[in-house]
């Protein structure tokens, strides 16, 4: 589990003056499922393009196995990609464009005692490969279809067999969910990981959509502006993120201006809250993440905090509720109704309150005053998940 | 709109396509002409077909436009197919002046064309003729001198107007290939040429083909350009033609002009039918 396959190492790119990535330190693991996460524009896409050879970066060095490949051509890594909007071949069907990889393959001759001689690998074990790959992702009956007669779904899937055929170390996919509807977006995350536990190598995959990120991943690494923000579990990330622009990608957050009295012990509105934190220096500004369902709604004579509802929201499992706390507005997850108007008090145990260092995303998140515009942008990013790519080229 | 004024368009529509297509029916029904007369018909025969196959100057012009056609189509297409690749794999910014350049050609007035390109081999072989006589004055090995326009600066000035036809027929078949299909072919163990075989030119084969087929009909047709730059030794069919009519007019012209027009014309269906066909093909993959 442990093994280091791919580092790659103070790598930068840079389109024209453009500066997409930006000293990029970061290893991968054998077997391992990591996720590249970030918002459209973070270089996510550049780094899995320069892990397939698809773009080489302006500096630093791509190790496979310790070896440097910067210069190695797509077709001479033992990697293969599942491209976005899959990439199909449309002239071949279903079976030729998961043998096409096996037929390109070359390897030494068995009939040849020297072993230089190069054959092509025999049209029995293409027909065996590729059937076991259709079984693998179950289309078996579907090989003489061209990728046009069949569903989004189904050309995933075609899409993923064609190149794990090949028997790839790595394989890396490029938001290959995005152009399905939620409904098989949520079946193919558990497809996913159920394949790459049964084949059983490295998975590199890229998204914008946090929750796909922390279903399927061992690994996730939060990008923005072509660094890398924080490198954990999905767990580790959620729990403790290491800065506001992670703790307001991944799931909703509160983040609040504080001061560290001492270890264990946050102020923010002029009140000192225990929390599990500690190391930082006195007195430290630091900002204070508390996410909207690690928030108890108490009588007001009882609140750590008093604040006034302005917006409640159902949602189904529970309500969303807006809360203003003298002007900075926080969200809340609540199964009780409040309504609209009302006075609450509320308390936030110790281990619902993460303090961070401030950076500089300081101030940029975590205040709920523009709620419903948030809301619009996040669907106006996942209707565009083309973006990012065409920004990176041209 | 009431019935009289849609009276007057539809007479005025029979007369737009009287004035346009009355000559070419004139033209063709003479060709069977029995007599010698452009006037008066004298009875069916196909004599004047007939005397075409006899008339040397006539196939000899025939044999000169099929084999400047073909030459000029095949190498029109590949040099068009490859720039075509080129203007794609090109930036927007850089792409689209240079797209301009490329359709100017095609709007400009023939005999502009013409004209330049006559200019440009004068002005070379006068050029060529300094350089080889100085060259075999060395006395390593002659070089021919005194070049004149013929069949080579023919082919050349077809090659050259065909070329843009060919690009503009095929850059949009690029365009409309998914870009990462040469990635995946590529990740999938091709190198950049395999790629190309496999993958790009099954995409963007009708587009070829289409391309071929107008640069082949431009080239037959041709008559402008072809006279400017065909000198006195090669003749296509299109100059003999004109050839023809300086002296007498004779009703194997009216033949040969038939048949220069149905070939044309079979040409131009075929690259309707197949454009129709394609459209239809993207919109039921696209649905």
């Amino acid at each position: 589990m442990s093994k280091e396959l791919i580092r790659l190492r103070d790598v930068c790119m840079a389109f024209d003056d453009e500066l997409v990535l930006d000293h990029l330190n970061l290893y991968f693991n054998d077997k391992e499922f990591l996720t590249l996460l970030g918002p459209s524009g973070c270089g996510k896409t550049t780094t899995l393009r320069i892990i397939g050879g698809f773009a080489t970066p302006t500096s630093g060095d791509v190790l496979f196995d310790g070896v440097r490949i910067n210069d190695v051509p797509p077709y001479q890594r033992q990697i293969n990609t599942v491209f976005q909007k899959y990439a199909l071949f449309p002239h071949l069907n279903v079976f030729e464009n998961i043998a096409f990889g096996l037929r390109m393959q070359k390897r030494p001759d068995p009939n040849d005692p020297t072993g230089k001689r190069m054959a092509k690998i025999p049209e029995e074990e293409i027909r065996e490969r590729v059937m076991e790959m259709l079984e693998v992702i179950s289309l078996k009956g579907f090989e003489h279809r061209k990728p046009d007669a069949l569903s989004g779904g189904q050309q995933q899937r075609v899409a993923i067999a064609r190149a794990l055929v090949n028997k790839p170390k790595v394989l890396l996919l490029d938001e290959p969910l995005a152009a399905l509807d939620l409904k098989l977006r949520k079946d193919m995350q558990i497809e996913l990981k159920r394949i790459q536990q049964q084949v059983g190598i490295t998975f590199i995959y890229v998204t914008h959509d946090q929750e796909e990120a922390l279903t399927m991943s061992d690994t996730i690494v939060v990008m923005d502006k072509g660094t890398i923000q924080q490198i954990g579990t999905p767990e580790d990330i959620y729990n403790e993120p290491k800065n506001a622009f992670v703790a307001d990608f991944i799931g909703e957050s509160n983040i609040i201006d504080g001061v560290m009295l001492r270890d264990k012990c946050v102020k923010m509105y002029g009140r000192e809250f225990p929390c599990l934190d500690g190391g930082f220096a006195e007195n430290e500004p630091v900002d204070v993440v508390i996410r909207p369902e690690d928030i108890d709604i108490v009588p007001v004579e009882q609140g750590q905090l008093v604040g006034t509802v302005t917006n409640v929201t159902f949602k189904g499992m529970q309500y969303d509720i807006i809360v203003d706390f003298k002007g900075f507005k926080w969200l809340i997850q609540t199964t009780d109704h409040s309504p609209v108007g009302s006075r609450i008090g509320i308390k936030i145990d110790p281990d619902g309150i993460h303090i961070m260092k401030k950076s500089q995303y300081s101030g940029m998140f975590g205040d709920y005053s523009s709620f419903s515009e948030e809301y619009d942008e996040l669907d106006d990013a996942s209707l565009a998940p083309d973006e990012e790519e065409s920004g990176d080229e041209e | 709109m009431n019935k009289n004024n849609s009276f007057l368009n539809r007479l005025f529509m029979v007369l737009v396509f009287v004035f346009l297509y009355a000559p070419i029916v004139l033209l063709i029904i003479f060709s069977f002409n029995a007599g010698k007369s452009n006037v008066v018909w004298q009875g069916f025969s196909l004599e004047w077909y007939g005397k075409l196959l006899n008339n040397r100057l006539i196939m000899q012009s025939v044999y000169t436009t099929l084999l400047v056609s073909l030459l000029a189509t095949v190498i029109a297409t590949m040099a068009g197919t490859f720039a075509a690749i080129g203007f794609y794999a090109m930036r927007r910014k850089v792409r689209e002046p240079l797209m301009t350049v490329n359709n100017i050609p095609m709007m400009n007035a023939d005999i502009v064309t013409g004209v330049s390109l006559c200019l440009l081999f004068v002005a070379f072989f006068n050029g060529w003729d300094s350089f080889a006589s100085w060259f075999n004055s060395l006395g390593l090995f002659r070089l021919p001198t005194r070049l004149t326009m013929g069949f080579g600066t023919l082919l050349i000035a077809h090659i050259t107007f065909n070329i843009p036809y060919v690009i503009l027929s095929v850059g949009p078949k690029l365009r409309q290939m998914d870009k990462n299909l040469v990635d995946a072919a590529m990740d999938l163990g091709c190198t950049w040429m395999q790629a190309f075989w496999k993958v790009i030119l099954p995409e963007i084969k009708p587009g070829i083909v289409s391309g071929a087929l107008t640069a082949f009909t431009m080239s037959i047709d041709d008559f402008v350009i072809s006279y400017f730059t065909a000198g006195s030794s090669a003749s296509t069919l299109a100059m003999t033609i004109y050839g023809m009519t300086k002296k007498r007019v004779s009703p194997e012209i009216n033949a040969i002009s038939t048949l220069l027009f149905v070939t044309v014309l079979v040409l131009l269906a075929i690259i309707n039918i197949r454009e129709a066909r394609q459209e239809r093909l993207r919109q039921t993959r696209h649905s």
